[in-house]
């Protein structure tokens, strides 16, 4: 077995795919999944915005509009940023902390697959009936009221994705916890395995809400209970509530990672170590507990009450505070730097200023009478597209350019890598930049049309070209990674020259085993150190040569995955709904819908039944062959021709 | 470049952060151009927030920009390894005393906002004949149209809100199918109209709305609550108290209107066939209505919240209310010709209190 890509056919390579355990091949499928649904969201941002560039335009209808709005929040968040980041935490946390693979790779498996399965459940909605149309916060008055299978769709496709999500965060706290190879102390971590296990952490702590309350949603829609129903006693505040306590992590979930992104790209493109380390540790870990303290800001309006709102709005706001503590020390780790501007560094320069506004729109929303006049205008979509898109997509692009030569010993072109970023982020501010003050004029947002002579037109006009810019900057960066292909391979180790953490300390292609001995980790930019003591080989060993041990594929994740995919089905054409009995949506008979279910249910309970029974210890990979590894990637590493061995 | 761009950037973000405080938006429904005291405060928060943000945007951006010219690359010497500093208590101190302290600037005022704007107690004050003493109105959400009942004046009416200006007029809102949102830009921050919960508070008029554009100021539903949520608007008629209760006194003059089925106008009794069982005409009622009250009918300014107010697009949305507000619950629910419909719209521009 050798990981030089051997020719293989293409089914046994599907296979390989559809079975692997291996991080960095699940690390591709994330980032290949990730980019498939950001791109569609991608779409459905772009024709919300052609349709909002001139006043009372027909471009699509209202009820399209809100479909539109709906799956564009909602994949955005859990199908394209969630799987984005995690294609990097699988991709480079196992390496920065000395690890041959997670710590639960069966379990990295399924949470792949959940996820990917729970998406495309998702998305099969636009051709089943319509996509789900109550906004990704699907409060509970107007998501019960909702014709169809719309929201149906929503619930379970989140339900499924959402566990994939759990699994994965569970997995990612034990690998950082205890993968780490001898010498890498916590504070020793790099900042993005940092920001992983807070981020994973914080996924553990806020997924759990979401799925009680998705699962109350499933038995109000699906089966006539009525949880969320007032008519019936139940309270759509609650809804809100378990909506939020998971949806404010959520944001920071998903920020966490992409500054540790930056953490890590600043300080290699500034030649200088990360200023302040253990503070932005500090800081990280403050915003991750903060994060679950100020959930209600979201609900300011909904009428909780002054104590409430005060007391949320103080909490809001002290969140700043560690948040500018990172912002600070990133430019005082440029202070006395030696800046190289390259693409991923350009993401880096461009993403400080953006969210920073992005940021200091936020403590304005904390403000809660003043947020009375903001919320739900288009101020608030203005700041929310500023931390993410300025905060995280900027970091998805950057760390795209920085960590390609890892992920696929390629690099991405630079000029056009550079020409990219120009186009995206000036598309992004004009985009954004005026939508806050639509927001002031008087603009709600999620308006699928609004009339001339409001004093809104030139600006959406401009917002709209906006649009259009980044769309074309999303293009090109596709067009970068095909062209890479054709590249010439690196075949070498530390590609952008400056590299300070452990990934950059093995040479490229990776073996499938990462390290062929586990490096011992003497300080804090363990490569950086060793450079800087003319160690060739990057890293010293906690270990001989010896046998591996590592796991084998399964296609038992997959299985389990359909399972849940198939029994969905049956809970959405279940008959009891309140839907169904109006007529409103399309129903199969009691038998086939409890007959899906227990059918999809046994598929994944007799696939994890097989997985408990047949213990799987994986296999050795013995010294001999790993001497014959490495010399099959020494010799393609230097004649670009793979080995005839095995 | 990149130097060029930043500075651009910074400098157009001033004149532009001017220039759209100054004077921006619509008199009718700008926050920026606030007709009420709850508004003022908030536009009074929104400028401390924005000057003091705007502050630390700069003092940020200077300092990024200044490290990223003297630090560049191309200047410090490419073989150069600067010095590896690992931080620095003093600066951490520094960057964690100082937003503290102007987090704190700021929580003051808006601490003291949000317990007054809250405060609702006046609402229960009464008089020595037992009157309540403060205007209240209930406000219903409905897809997609808004009802406006003066429970102490005994009247209600629909999509247009008549207040009196210069005292505070007291709201209790809630929505009766989905959740929807209840906000006047122009005169102050919004609340939900929730269904499970009636919720409370006030705004101030200090304006009359005559001179606006339309003559009144602009209502919007703030929360997504389904199709047609775009078109859920409404308007607010500010009056001096002497023309306010002018109206009031005219609205309840309509007590025990109707329109006949034996009338001799087509409009007339079409209506009374076809609408009369949704549409009240009489501007005396309680709330809980299915269809809009219709009694004030002939001075609104907009048709269903937002089409022009002529008998054309009256009779359009008579014909056809589906294709003008898709998803509201009147579509189907009754059965006129156009012809019919063209004299409903004639019969209800006739329906006025103020002409």
């Amino acid at each position: 077995m050798s990981s030089v890509a051997q020719k293989k056919g293409f089914g046994a390579q599907v296979w390989d795919y559809l079975t692997t355990v291996d991080h960095k091949k699940i690390a591709i499928m994330y980032l290949a999944a990730g980019t498939l649904f950001f791109a569609i969201a991608g779409l459905e941002a772009l024709f919300m915005r052609f349709q909002l560039m001139f006043p009372e335009s027909t471009f699509v209808s209202a009820g399209t509009f809100n479909q539109l709005l709906t799956m564009h929040g909602t994949t955005m968040l859990f199908l394209a940023a969630t799987p984005l980041l995690f294609a990097f935490m699988n991709a480079i946390v196992p390496l920065q902390i000395g690890a041959r693979d997670v710590a639960f790779p069966f379990l990295n498996s399924l949470g792949f697959w959940l996820f990917f399965l729970g998406a495309v459940f998702l998305h099969l909605s636009f051709f089943m009936g319509g996509a789900p149309d109550a906004g990704w916060t699907s409060y509970a008055s107007l998501s019960l009221y909702s014709p169809g299978h719309g929201i149906d769709f929503y619930v379970l496709g989140l339900q499924i994705s959402g566990a994939g999500t759990l699994i994965s965060g569970i997995n990612f706290i034990v690998t950082i916890i205890t993968m780490r190879a001898p010498g890498m102390t916590f504070m020793r971590m790099p900042l993005f395995t940092w920001t992983s296990l807070v981020s994973s952490t914080l996924i553990l702590f806020a997924f759990p809400p979401l799925t009680v309350g998705l699962f109350l949603m499933l038995v109000d829609r699906m089966f006539g209970a009525n949880f969320f129903d007032h008519t019936m006693g139940g309270n759509t505040i609650i809804w809100e509530h378990l909506f939020w306590i998971f949806g404010h992590p959520e944001v920071y979930i998903l920020v966490l990672p992409a500054f540790g992104l930056f953490s890590e790209i600043i300080p290699v493109f500034a030649r200088k170590r990360l200023f302040g380390y253990s503070s932005m540790v500090f800081a990280t870990i403050l915003i991750g507990f903060l994060g679950f303290m100020v959930w209600a800001h979201h609900m300011f309006t909904t009428g909780l009450g002054a104590t409430a709102n005060a007391i949320f709005a103080v909490a809001t706001m002290t969140i700043a505070v560690p948040t500018g503590m990172k912002v600070f020390n990133w430019i005082l780790t440029i202070w006395g730097g030696s800046i190289k501007v390259t693409v991923p560094m350009l993401y880096a320069l461009g993403f400080i200023p953006s969210f920073v506004a992005g940021g200091v729109t936020g403590v304005m929303q904390a403000a809660a009478p003043l947020d009375y006049q903001l919320h739900d205008s288009y101020f608030i979509v203005a700041h929310f597209h500023y931390v993410i898109v300025g905060g995280i997509v900027t970091a998805l692009f950057g760390a795209a350019h920085f960590y390609w030569p890892i992920m696929f010993n390629r690099a991405l072109n630079e000029k056009l890598g550079v020409l990219t970023f120009w186009i995206f982020f000036i598309g992004f501010h004009l985009t954004f930049f005026l939508q806050h003050f639509l927001g002031l004029m008087g603009m709600p947002r999620r308006v699928f049309t609004y009339m001339g002579d409001q004093g809104w037109d030139l600006f959406n006009l401009i917002s709209t070209i906006g649009a259009a810019m980044m769309g074309v900057g999303v293009i090109l960066l596709v067009l970068n990674v095909l062209i890479s292909i054709k590249s010439e391979p690196l075949n070498r180790r530390d590609y952008w020259g400056d590299g300070r953490s452990l990934e950059w300390a093995l040479e490229t292609p990776l073996p499938f085993y990462n390290f062929k001995q586990t490096p011992l980790v003497r300080g804090y930019d363990p490569y950086w150190i060793e450079k800087q003591e003319g160690n060739k080989e990057g890293m010293v060993y906690a270990e001989p040569v010896g046998d591996i041990h590592m796991p084998n594929n399964s296609i038992l994740p997959l299985i389990m995955s359909i399972g849940t995919f198939i029994a969905a089905f049956g809970a959405l054409y279940s008959p009891w709904g309140d839907q169904a009995i109006a007529g409103t949506a399309d129903s199969v008979s009691p038998g086939l819908s409890v007959g899906l279910i227990v059918l999809g249910l046994g598929i994944t309970v007799g696939a994890m039944i097989a997985r408990s029974l047949k213990d799987d210890l994986g296999y050795h990979v013995h010294v001999a062959e790993i001497e014959a590894i490495e010399k099959d990637l020494a010799q393609y590493r230097a004649t670009g021709k793979k080995g005839g061995n095995k | 470049m990149m130097k060029g761009l930043k500075k651009w950037r910074l400098f157009s973000l001033l004149a532009v952060m001017t220039v759209f405080l100054a004077a921006c938006g619509e008199e009718q429904l700008s926050t920026l151009k606030p007709a009420g005291a709850v508004g003022k405060e908030q536009l009074d928060l929104l400028l401390l927030t924005t000057s003091i943000m705007t502050v630390v945007v700069i003092v940020v951006s200077v300092i990024y920009l200044l490290a990223f010219v003297k630090f560049r690359r191309s200047r410090v010497g490419e073989n150069v390894i600067p010095k590896q500093v690992e931080g620095s208590h003093t600066l951490e101190v520094i960057w964690t005393v100082i937003p503290i302290i102007l987090l704190i600037i700021i929580s003051v005022p808006v601490l003291t906002a949000t317990y007054k704007f809250a405060d609702v107690a006046a609402m229960e004050e009464v008089d020595e004949n037992g009157e309540k003493t403060a205007l209240t109105v209930n406000v219903t959400a409905k897809l997609y149209w808004w009802e406006f009942e003066y429970p102490n004046q005994g009247i209600i009416t629909a999509q247009e809100l008549v207040v009196p200006t210069g005292e505070k007029v007291y709201f209790n809102l809630k929505a009766a199918d989905v959740k929807h949102s209840f906000w006047i830009p122009a005169v102050g921050g919004k609340m939900d109209t929730n269904v499970d919960n009636l919720n409370k508070f006030y705004l101030e008029f200090d304006k009359t709305s005559k001179d606006l554009k339309d003559g009144v100021f602009y209502g919007k539903c703030a929360e997504l609550c389904g199709p047609s949520h775009a078109l859920m608007d409404f308007k607010v008629k500010a009056l001096d108290r002497p023309e306010f209760d002018a109206w009031v006194a005219s609205m309840k003059a309509t007590e025990g209107k109707t329109a006949s089925a034996e009338s001799t106008d087509l409009g007339e009794a079409t209506f009374a066939n076809s609408c009369l069982g949704c549409h009240a005409v009489s501007g005396v009622g309680v709330a809980g209505s299915y269809g809009p009250n219709l009694a004030a009918f002939g001075d609104r300014n907009r048709v269903a919240g937002f089409l022009d107010h002529t008998v054309e697009d009256t009779a359009a949305w008579i014909n056809d209310p589906e294709y003008y507000k898709p998803g509201n619950l009147m579509t189907g629910k009754y059965n006129v010709t156009p012809e019919e419909a063209q004299a409903i719209a004639e019969y209800l521009m006739t329906l006025s209190v103020e002409k």
